[in-house]
């Protein structure tokens, strides 16, 4: 005999604005996945969530911060991070969490993402990478692969795409990862690792835009996920040059860069703050 | 001191605790002496990547509880705009100097001018009501860098002060009062339930109170059109009602907002209008116009943007016209012909930017024209 | 194509087991839940949801595992599980 369990609702009702679901997330997305592994590390992590904020840009992965029931912050394209910048610097005892698409935090605000990450400003950066522009219809984004077809590469994308982590690298971030949306549990202790961890902290989640990338590539939401099972390959620690993303070679998962450095609040208070306002 | 650096402790001293800038003749010096003073008083100074960063770290800092601003000039307020118009729309506090030199472009970067005028009020796309205050001096850019974040906080919108490179690098004596003696207001914060709590449901006095991150309102802030509620709405009611607030909160409080200056006003014929440096040289043109038995007086505005449009439109039923002096080839003229309603004739004493306009050029016009 | 070994502490283990919960009507059928389920218990149902999708549903209900996974890949927050304490049993070696 099977007794059932009475039941409260969907363990994350309480962190979703509820009277805003259904989210407006095509049948298939990833991103849906990706917000959920987001509020579950969230809740496991057990960083205090009235001091939490979800700072989000434009695009489809953008709407995520008005799904959240915590102080979300949807802003103007491209300008989450300086945005969020603000907050944690006038307020270094807010956690801030970035959640946003490939488009919005590598185009229009790559140059945000690099300084960010320079200063090592302590804030966790989750991109949704699904190869395109998917609120506008599907266009060739900075990450869409070589030759790929969008709306506005018809013949293919001529252009190579960014190596994400290779640039978050570079660029100085202190956490660098990337998963899948099938690697729920993976993402999901990712997501956890840098929500506690000091610095700017990058995780790269790839997921299917079955309506305006997948259609236009032979590519249905499922499809999509068998490729990330078959072509993915899981490798802690690989430099981030090997990480291109290329799923005939097979594209590397994992977690890439795990630095100990000092943050941007604590390095200007260091530098800047006269010593009798430190320690009182 | 000079004008950049009041403009500085203007900031401070209406308790500005963050500054996010980016180098920019001729407004560095308001960054510089920021990233030296803040640090000091427990409050940050950041250096962005560009004037977008900037504009957009200052409202976050805002959101995050904190009297934020940041200065720049033309090209850097070019940038700004994006981020101006998410302040008006999610209705943040913030305060933005724009030291204003010559342009369009690259301009004079070393050389002043008064042309970002209509820029201020229109700068930002969509339709919406500002605040910009035109300081005259050093002292003035002082106190009404106060009075920017005092309006800022209370109707929850972001002001403009807009100086220019004359002022912001004139050196003048500038008088700091005790701290006791400086009014400053805050947001006004909400009270009871969180849960039911509406971040655009306006209080009483038309404004909503405003919720900071951290505090548990679970607020949500959109530049979508939202509800009440911060919830986007895409419909054509729901953008009725927020453009509604955005407006109604500043055109019904005109009398509380403007603030303008008479000289020789009250018999005069002529009123020549003006505001920030040329205002300088509209005092000299009224006294030698006074001499010379021109009956000219001087009206000077202290708050530019929202326009005091019944003012003009009463003086414009017993004066014999108007003349408007500005280092631009004619923005507020516009406005001062606008609102005359044809019941006094407009000229312009106008200048493409660099230098100050010299008092004889008033005169010449007086003379000339009446 | 299970090709995984069986654990030297299999017989010690105990397995959880779960119960399963569809709210249908936030289901927009994607399908993950049912492709990826470890022990296959889910398939889409042959009803219409309010939105006009087949949701899913547990086909083998005694074979839940409660391992969540369904849970966190939904990308509805449409599906979860909950552990079933009535019914724990040892599992077999």
């Amino acid at each position: 005999m099977t007794q059932t369990k009475k039941s409260s609702g969907h363990p994350l009702d309480g962190l979703l604005r509820l009277d805003r679901i259904p989210h407006i997330w095509c049948p298939g997305c990833g991103i849906g996945t990706a917000f959920s592994s987001c509020l579950i590390a969230m809740k496991t992590s057990g960083i205090d969530l009235q001091k939490t904020v979800m700072v989000s840009g434009i695009g489809c992965s953008g709407r995520g911060a008005g799904y959240v029931n915590l102080d979300s912050y949807h802003t103007t394209h491209g300008r989450a991070i300086p945005f969020a910048t603000g907050m944690k610097l006038a307020n270094p005892e807010l956690n801030v969490v970035v959640f946003s698409g490939d488009g919005d935090l590598f185009a229009i605000g790559g140059n945000h993402f690099i300084h960010a990450a320079r200063r090592n400003v302590d804030m966790t950066i989750i991109c949704i990478n699904n190869f395109n522009y998917g609120m506008t219809g599907g266009q060739v984004a900075p990450t869409t692969p070589y030759q790929a077809k969008t709306t506005t590469t018809p013949a293919g994308n001529p252009e190579r795409p960014f190596n994400l982590p290779l640039l978050a690298y570079a660029s100085g971030a202190t956490y660098v990862s990337r998963w899948t949306i099938l690697h729920t549990r993976d993402l999901m202790e990712s997501i956890e690792e840098a929500l506690k961890k000091r610095g700017f902290s990058f995780i790269e989640v790839l997921a299917p835009c079955p309506v305006n990338y997948g259609r236009r590539n032979r590519e249905k939401a499922l499809d999509s996920l068998k490729i990330y099972q078959e072509r993915t390959i899981i490798k802690n620690d690989a430099h981030p040059t090997e990480l291109d993303i290329d799923f005939d070679r097979g594209v590397i998962l994992g977690k890439f860069i795990d630095l100990d450095q000092p943050t941007c609040t604590e390095m200007y208070d260091k530098t800047c703050r006269p010593k009798d306002l430190l320690y009182d | 001191m000079t004008g950049d650096v009041a403009c500085a402790e203007g900031g401070l001293a209406a308790g500005c605790l963050f500054f996010g800038g980016y180098p920019i003749t001729p407004a560095t010096e308001v960054a510089e002496r920021m990233s030296e003073r803040l640090p000091e008083i427990g409050g940050t100074f950041i250096q962005m990547e560009d004037e977008i960063a900037a504009m957009a770290s200052i409202v976050g800092a805002s959101c995050a509880g904190v009297k934020s601003m940041t200065a720049t000039s033309g090209p850097g307020f070019s940038l700004m705009m994006e981020n101006i118009g998410l302040a008006i729309c999610t209705e943040t506090p913030c305060v933005v100097a724009n030291v204003q030199r010559a342009g369009p472009s690259t301009g004079l970067p070393t050389q002043g001018a008064q042309a970002d005028m209509m820029q201020a009020r229109w700068g930002s796309h969509g339709h919406y009501e500002i605040i910009a205050l035109a300081p005259s001096s050093p002292q003035e850019i002082f106190y009404q860098t106060i009075t920017a974040f005092n309006l800022s906080e209370k109707y929850r919108l972001p002001v403009l002060v807009m100086t220019d490179e004359m002022i912001g690098h004139l050196s003048e004596r500038v008088i700091i009062p005790d701290a006791k003696d400086i009014k400053t207001v805050s947001r006004t914060r909400p009270k009871g339930r969180k849960d039911r709590f509406k971040p655009y449901r306006p209080g009483p006095d038309g404004i909503a109170p405003m919720a900071i991150a951290g505090e548990g309102y679970n607020i949500h802030m959109t530049g979508l059109t939202h509800d009440e509620r911060g919830y986007p709405v895409m419909t054509v009611e729901a953008q009725y009602e927020m453009m509604d607030r955005i407006m109604k909160k500043v055109r019904q409080n005109l009398d509380d907002i403007i603030e303008t200056e008479g000289y020789r006003l009250d018999d005069a014929e002529i009123v020549i209008v003006s505001y920030g440096v040329s205002s300088r040289t509209c005092l000299a043109a009224v006294d030698e116009a006074r001499e010379l038995g021109i009956k000219a007086g001087f009206l000077k505005l202290i708050t530019v943007w929202p326009f005091p449009e019944d003012l003009i439109h009463r003086l414009a039923e017993r004066v014999k016209g108007f003349v408007t002096v500005e280092i631009n080839l004619g923005q507020i003229h516009l406005e001062v012909e606008r609102c005359t309603a044809g019941k006094a004739p407009a000229f312009l004493v106008g200048h493409p930017g660099g230098t100050i306009i010299p008092p004889e050029r008033v005169i010449d016009l007086l003379k000339e024209a009446f | 194509m299970e090709f995984w070994r069986i654990p030297l502490d299999a017989d010690e283990i105990q397995i959880t087991r779960g119960i399963v919960h569809i709210i249908e009507d936030r289901c927009k059928g994607c399908g993950y839940c049912i492709e990826f389920c470890p022990k296959e218990i889910l398939e889409f149902s042959t009803k219409f949801n309010q939105k006009g999708y087949h949701p899913p549903m547990v086909v083998k209900p005694d074979d839940c595992v409660n391992c969540h996974y369904c849970e966190i890949i939904c990308p509805e927050f449409a599906i979860y599980s909950v552990e079933d304490t009535m019914n724990m049993e040892k599992a077999q070696g």
